[in-house]
């Protein structure tokens, strides 16, 4: 059960995607989302779909298993959408009681539904196509420059690349301390509300004692291994911007200039 | 209770990148009151087949009899399956939840739906089945008991439930040798006690050898050998080619076999090689 959030996780290909520079994707997506808020029309949702399904294409993961990735997140999509039909003020086209649904409250549904779909499948586009590790080398790379003004770059990559590290773990753990207490009878689906609430109990406190016996040892580690912080720590894997960088930004730039095209126009 | 596993295979993620096949194609029996030992390296598909057995892990493909009842069908309620079979796993300590060791133990047997003095007098016989004071212990926390002894509470947390089948994943690992040989006699007197089914999973060949009547060993997710103790050890070119090799006692013992020095060959364990071997020595002065 666990084991269907597929959001988020690493899924390697090799592809030309995968090959590009953590920072690069980064700033990509950033101005894909950027991007998506420029999108006024369908018209302009047609270029964003046409343009997200060709970076899967070339990213070679399974369509599939990008939807299954929006799987958990329907509930929000629909209360999103329905939220939008209801409290948009317009032409009545249908009463419900004290509800109204007009003309441009769906449209306007239709509209957030889409801009979330594809907020999420771009962006997991990313996490998909990069590992964790890259994933904050390029952040911690482009946090480099905010240092004077005092944010703690390589700090933040730290943490954000020890708590990624650990959300496999930790859902292995839980997944073990689940059948281990189901071995013992616990019923962790069926009751009401508060029995399932009470019925976590089992789960959360062994969870918890390994969670800080896991940071416990991670430390204990880290220190026997001399670790001091950012400062003069030199990497394995330079970051280095290459030619398929500079094509990708090119890409995204003429996408973003014709989302603009298409709004002013 | 007996075991009849057919044609078993799992899957892991499935159609995925990291589609990995556990267990394949695998068939046996287990016959009621047997004690078996389940020996493989880690990664050859012992966990996945044990969490199998009470319904943990649904099958991809095959069957899963208990008592002649297919637990892969839909109209089997795992509760009871649950009941029947008590599964220990690896480092069953980190399982511990409760405030007092009481509560602990009680846990199984209360999501049983047993009343009060019924759970008491399960909690009692467990704690006791493990050697551990009842009166002493009854109220401390269970984190604050140390490591032999948390492991003991968890595993009398599933004795509490009384299955017929019961099931250790190493129950062993990290123990000092004490430790160690205590749990696995207490797991021995128990078995002859109440007869019950008992398969045990471990990858030292020394443990079991003394203790099992059947050792089934796997090997990337199939049965590679199954038989008594002295069959599985004969196939020494076997074991050694899946790195698990023999207890040092029998290697002892067909190297002087090999030497022509004539012993009996169904030996396991240290106590009988040494009384084998003064009985032989004895009897080459009296010739």
């Amino acid at each position: 059960m666990l084991k269907d959030i597929t959001i988020g996780q690493f899924y390697p290909t090799g592809s030309f995607i995968h090959e590009l520079d953590p920072r690069t994707k980064i700033l990509i997506t950033f101005a894909y989302i950027v991007g998506l808020f420029i999108v006024s029309s369908f018209i302009s949702y047609g270029i964003v779909a046409l343009f997200v399904l060709g970076c899967i294409f070339v990213s070679k993961i399974p369509v599939k298993y990008m939807l299954k990735g929006l799987k958990p997140l329907r509930v929000i999509i629909i209360i999103t959408f329905i939220i939008n039909i209801f409290m948009t003020s317009g032409t009545i086209i249908y009463s419900l009681g004290p509800l109204n649904v007009t003309v441009e409250g769906l449209y306007q549904g239709t509209f957030m539904a889409f801009r979330l779909v594809f907020l999420v499948v771009g962006t997991s586009l990313l996490t998909l196509t990069t590992s964790p590790i890259a994933l904050t080398d390029g952040i911690e790379n482009l946090l480099n420059p905010l240092k004077p003004i005092g944010i703690p770059a390589h700090e933040l990559a730290m943490m954000m690349t020890i708590a990624l590290r650990f959300i496999p773990t930790l859902l292995e753990e839980t997944d073990k301390i689940m059948k281990a207490q189901m071995a013992r009878g616990a019923d962790f689906e069926s009751g009401n509300i508060i029995n399932r609430a009470k019925s976590l109990v089992p789960l959360l406190v062994p969870l918890f004692i390994s969670a800080f016996r896991r940071a416990d040892e991670l430390a204990m580690a880290m220190e026997a291994r001399c670790y001091r912080g950012g400062d003069n720590r030199t990497r394995m894997k330079q970051l280095v911007i290459q030619k398929n960088d500079i094509i990708s930004m090119a890409v995204m730039g003429m996408f973003i200039a014709i989302l603009i095209y298409v709004r002013i126009r | 209770m007996s075991i009849k596993i057919e044609n078993l295979t799992h899957i892991y993620n499935p159609s995925s990148p990291f589609e990995t096949t556990a267990l394949d194609n695998i068939s046996f029996e287990v016959t009621e009151g047997e004690f078996i030992g389940l020996i493989g390296h880690t990664g050859s598909g012992k966990s996945t087949l044990i969490q199998h057995l009470n319904g943990l892990l649904k099958p991809t493909k095959g069957k899963i009899l208990i008592n002649q009842v297919d637990i892969t069908s839909k109209d089997v309620k795992l509760q009871d399956i649950r009941k029947n079979v008590g599964l220990v796993f690896q480092y069953p300590e980190h399982q511990l939840f409760e405030e007092t060791v009481y509560k602990d133990i009680a846990f199984g047997p209360a999501n049983l739906g047993l009343n009060e003095e019924e759970i008491k007098a399960r909690v009692v016989e467990a704690m006791d089945l493990v050697r551990l004071p009842f009166q002493e212990l009854r109220d401390r926390s269970p984190f604050e008991l140390s490591g032999g002894q948390r492991r003991r509470v968890a595993i009398a947390g599933v004795l509490a439930m009384k299955p017929n089948i019961l099931i250790l994943d190493e129950p062993t690992a990290g123990l000092d040798p004490k430790g160690r040989d205590e749990i696995l006699e207490q797991i021995k007197s128990l078995h002859q006690q109440v007869q019950n089914t008992v398969i045990l999973v471990s990858h030292s060949m020394e443990d079991i050898a003394k203790l099992v009547d059947r050792i089934i060993v796997m090997h990337k997710g199939k049965v590679s050998l199954i038989g008594k103790p002295t069959q599985v050890f004969k196939e020494v070119e076997v074991l050694e080619s899946i790195g698990l090799g023999i207890p040092q006692i029998t290697y002892l013992m067909k190297m002087l076999k090999e030497n022509n020095i004539k012993l009996r060959e169904d030996i396991l364990t240290i106590e009988e090689a040494k009384a084998e071997i003064i009985n032989w020595i004895r009897g080459n002065k009296n010739a």
